[in-house]
This record gives C-alpha cells, sequence and structure tokens, in this order.
C-alpha cells in the first residue's frame, strides 16, 4: 500500500445508499484540491457509487480496498 | 448533455417519499442540479409540522416487508435526506401552484425545505433539456 497521507477520514459504516456518497461530498468540501480523504463503508453499492462519482465530479479513486464486508476507498480532491 | 434531473414528486407516502430524496441526493452529490415539484399528496407530507408525521406506505408495500421500510423511510428520514442534499448540492424544491390552490395551502404552511410556488411552464422551462422523473 502506498504511503498516502490522509487529511480527513470518514466513517460511512453501516450507512445505506446515498449516505456514503454524500458523507464524501461534504468531506470534499472541507480540503484543499490535491489532498485526500478515506472512506470506509459497508454499503456493498459503494464500489459502483464511488466509481461512478469520482467519474462524474472529477475527483480521483486513487486506491479501493474490502475485507470482512467493509470496504476502503481514498479519494483525491481534483 | 443537459445533466438537469427534474423530479415530479406526486406521491405522499414514506416509501415514495424516500425514493425521491435518495435519487435527489445522489444527483446532487454527482454534482447536477436537482428541481423537485411537489404536487398533491407529497405537498401534503411537507406542510410545515407534518414532516416526521407517519406517511404509510403505497398501495404495491408488501405485509412481510412494511415494517422494514417504514422503520428506513418514515419518522421524517426522507426529508433528512432532502435536507442533506440540499446543503450539498443545488436542489430546488418548488411547490406546484394548482395543487397548493387545491389544498387551500400558502408557502408559509408548508416546511422550509421547500423554496417557492411554481406552475407547469415554469417547471418544463427550468428542467430544459434534462430527464424528468414521476413518482
Amino acid at each position: 500500500m502506498a504511503n498516502l497521507e490522509i487529511k480527513q477520514k470518514v466513517d460511512a459504516s453501516g450507512l445505506s445508499c446515498p449516505l456514503p456518497i454524500l458523507r464524501a461530498t461534504q468531506a470534499m468540501k472541507t480540503i484543499a484540491a490535491g489532498e485526500l480523504i478515506e472512506v470506509t463503508a459497508t454499503d456493498p453499492g459503494s464500489v459502483k457509487d464511488f466509481a461512478a462519482w469520482s467519474a462524474a465530479t472529477g475527483n480521483t479513486l486513487v486506491e479501493q480496498d474490502s475485507s470482512n464486508g467493509k470496504f476502503r476507498f481514498v479519494l483525491r480532491h481534483k | 448533455m443537459d445533466e438537469t434531473i427534474s423530479i415530479v414528486l406526486f406521491s405522499g407516502t414514506d416509501d415514495k417519499l424516500q425514493s425521491a430524496a435518495v435519487l435527489a441526493a445522489g444527483a446532487a452529490a454527482l454534482g447536477r442540479p436537482v428541481k423537485i415539484l411537489l404536487q398533491y399528496w407529497a405537498l401534503e407530507a411537507f406542510k410545515a409540522g407534518n414532516v416526521a408525521a407517519d406517511h404509510g406506505l403505497s398501495a404495491e408495500a408488501s405485509e412481510a416487508s412494511s415494517a422494514a421500510v417504514a422503520a428506513r423511510a418514515g419518522k421524517g428520514n426522507w426529508a433528512e435526506t432532502l435536507r442533506q442534499a440540499k446543503e450539498l448540492g443545488e436542489v430546488d424544491i418548488q411547490a406546484c401552484s394548482l395543487s397548493m390552490d387545491v389544498l387551500k395551502l400558502e408557502q408559509s404552511d408548508l416546511d422550509s425545505l421547500v423554496d417557492g410556488v411554481e406552475g407547469v411552464a415554469s417547471f418544463y422551462i427550468n428542467a430544459g433539456e434534462g430527464q424528468i422523473l414521476f413518482i
């Protein structure tokens, strides 16, 4: 795993669609261009949602992985 | 491509209100402008002080799953989803002027989520070439 400096962590565990992408959108408003947030979620739909969200908003999905029903996304502010 | 998503929200049951709220919030998170036109039963649900009331479920609700859906959508949860969508993006909620007249409502009778009152011509002009959903 690359050593990335996370500016803000967002725990969206237990939240269902569309709250994980809403929380991420909220967090993006608090950081500067180029900075990173890390989102953890348990909603299986969030995998496709974050791919679509990054394509639509221009924020980059830098890293993603999953284990034991938990999904983790690292996103860079455009 | 016009990215505006316009939703005609006609239904006033908690499940359909939540369905509309989720679609609106998702579009807002993607950066798309959202316009919602409230008609009839939806408008009743948006009356001030009435948002968190039990608005029931639509006719197609099954007995087996009603409690789970009501718990997720009800108690004003749909309104909270809309509130968050409005904080994040461009979500404009208008009351249909005809419905307002029929139901004898003024904007001051409605929850603060509602931004104004408009007619159907204004709705179409604002919808532009974007998609229109009816719920």
